[in-house]
């Protein structure tokens, strides 16, 4: 069995008095692509927040990478540098250029020279596309292409594992290809990712596991032709016949 | 009637002209007080700023009590404590306890504007240095106050202007500034209005010199678009 790279039990998060995930026992292993579906407010979004300590979790266990994380104790930053997140809004930094954006993190938290964090950078736009785009500033930019470099600028700071949350839901349906394409081309290089996304067709084609969340527990989860073709749970279904 | 304000008028110009070398000496007093008071009212504002939205208690109580008091009290009042409180303990110049006093009242205003500014900075910029594995202060450092600063400036520009007028209070405690001067000229010649003019002049040019510095800051940090 392929080693676990995220291994959730029992977990619990309260928004006051909202219980929003219910004893969520969740686990990702090694390059495994991992599809979050569910209607909004089901929980899917905060669920990836909680992985990297965006929100704190009530009760229960995470490890990362075999070793349980404790924000109260351990230095959440150090396990953030191996969980890179993408956005809905994309969050660039508008005060700096893309390549400034990519170079950001690797520079202040890594120490990594300009002269390098520079070289990488670029092969990171480069591979995201977007080599040309290097010292625009990120307001001349169309909402793929933002998408694009807010991926370069996680991947920059070489994360072991990607958290994609809803990163095509804030574009215009011409950009949502581009974007995904990306995301499919890090898939296949063999990235361990989580994604929370409405793209039905990604998490069929790319998706090693999808997981179905309503109100705030995860009511099925399997192979994305299991799931899709073959739904057990009633409430899955009736999920998915609304949507496509 | 019509002679009276030719003959005002031809005053006016002959004191204008005449006395620049004592206001330009002054215009410089009046410019140091403004440079040395806001500089320092800049960090001062910035440090009750970072209090005000720390999340831990006592250093936003602190924070709060220095705004209300600053904010309750007229500033020629705190003038007056500075120079009188600070030269019974230590030598100071009533140059210095006027700039440390306009430094201390605008430092109550530009750490509102600083808040503000900050808390203007969406939640998502914060969230993206965090997810990158900045720590909370190098996010602030690095992401938010460069975004919040640009956003200040038009109301910075505003207390800088507020600033400069506010350190003709100086005359009262004998710094011979632009007011000062005019004072001493309009009791010499029993002449206030002409001199009262004069100083204003001296205001206009100084205030809308820094209204250009200002602005000319605005533009170059503008080159970088909002997202």
């Amino acid at each position: 069995m392929a080693k676990q790279m995220i291994e959730v039990n029992k977990l619990n998060k309260y928004f006051g008095d909202n219980h929003v995930l219910k004893d969520i026992d969740f686990h990702v292993a090694e390059s495994e692509v991992v599809v979050l579906i569910g209607a909004s407010g089901s929980g899917k979004s905060t669920m990836l927040r909680c992985l990297n300590f965006l929100e704190m979790k009530n009760s229960g266990e995470i490890f990362i990478k075999g070793n349980e994380v404790n924000p109260k104790k351990d230095n959440v930053n150090e396990v953030r540098q191996k969980v890179g997140m993408v956005f809905q809004h994309f969050n660039l930094f508008p005060h700096k250029t893309v390549l400034g954006n990519v170079m950001e993190a690797p520079t202040q938290v890594k120490g990594l020279s300009k002269s390098q964090a520079k070289k990488e950078g670029k092969e990171l736009l480069e591979k995201v596309g977007l080599a040309e785009k290097a010292n625009d500033y990120p307001s001349r930019l169309s909402g793929g292409q933002k998408q694009r470099v807010a991926i370069a600028r996680a991947l920059a700071m070489k994360p072991e594992i990607m958290l994609f949350d809803e990163p095509t839901s804030a574009l215009d349906p011409e950009l949502v290809g581009e974007v995904l394409q990306t995301m499919k081309d890090l898939a296949k290089e063999g990235m361990t990712m989580v994604v929370v996304t409405h793209e039905m067709g990604f998490a069929r084609e790319v998706a090693d596991r999808v997981v179905y969340m309503h109100e705030g527990r995860i009511v099925e989860t399997g192979a994305p032709k299991d799931i899709f073709e073959n739904p057990k749970e009633e409430r899955t279904q009736a999920f998915l016949s609304s949507i496509l | 009637m019509y002679l009276q304000f030719i003959s005002f008028w031809g005053g006016f110009w002959e004191a204008l002209v005449n006395s620049r070398e004592l206001f330009f000496e002054a215009s410089q007093l009046t410019l140091a007080l403004t440079a040395v008071s806001i500089f320092i009212a800049i960090f001062v504002g910035l440090f009750f700023a970072l209090l005000k939205i720390s999340n831990i208690k006592p250093l936003e109580w602190v924070a709060n009590a220095y705004i209300y008091i600053v904010r309750g009290t007229p500033l020629i009042v705190q003038i007056f404590v500075f120079y009188y409180g600070l030269t019974n303990v230590w030598m100071i110049s009533g140059f210095w306890s006027v700039s440390l006093g306009l430094a201390f009242h605008n430092g109550a205003y530009i750490a509102e504007i600083f808040r503000g500014s900050i808390q203007s900075i969406g939640k998502g910029q914060t969230e993206a240095g965090r997810s990158l594995g900045m720590s909370q202060a190098l996010t602030m450092r690095r992401i938010i106050l460069p975004q919040a600063f640009r956003r200040a400036l038009p109301p910075l520009g505003n207390q800088f202007i507020i600033g400069l007028k506010d350190s003709s209070l100086a005359a009262f405690i004998g710094v011979s500034e632009i007011f000062a001067v005019a004072t001493t000229q309009g009791a010499n010649t029993f002449d206030y209005m002409t001199w009262l003019l004069v100083s204003a002049v001296y205001y206009l040019i100084l205030v809308f010199l820094l209204t250009l510095v200002v602005s000319l800051i605005e533009k170059k940090m503008a080159v970088s678009g909002d997202e």
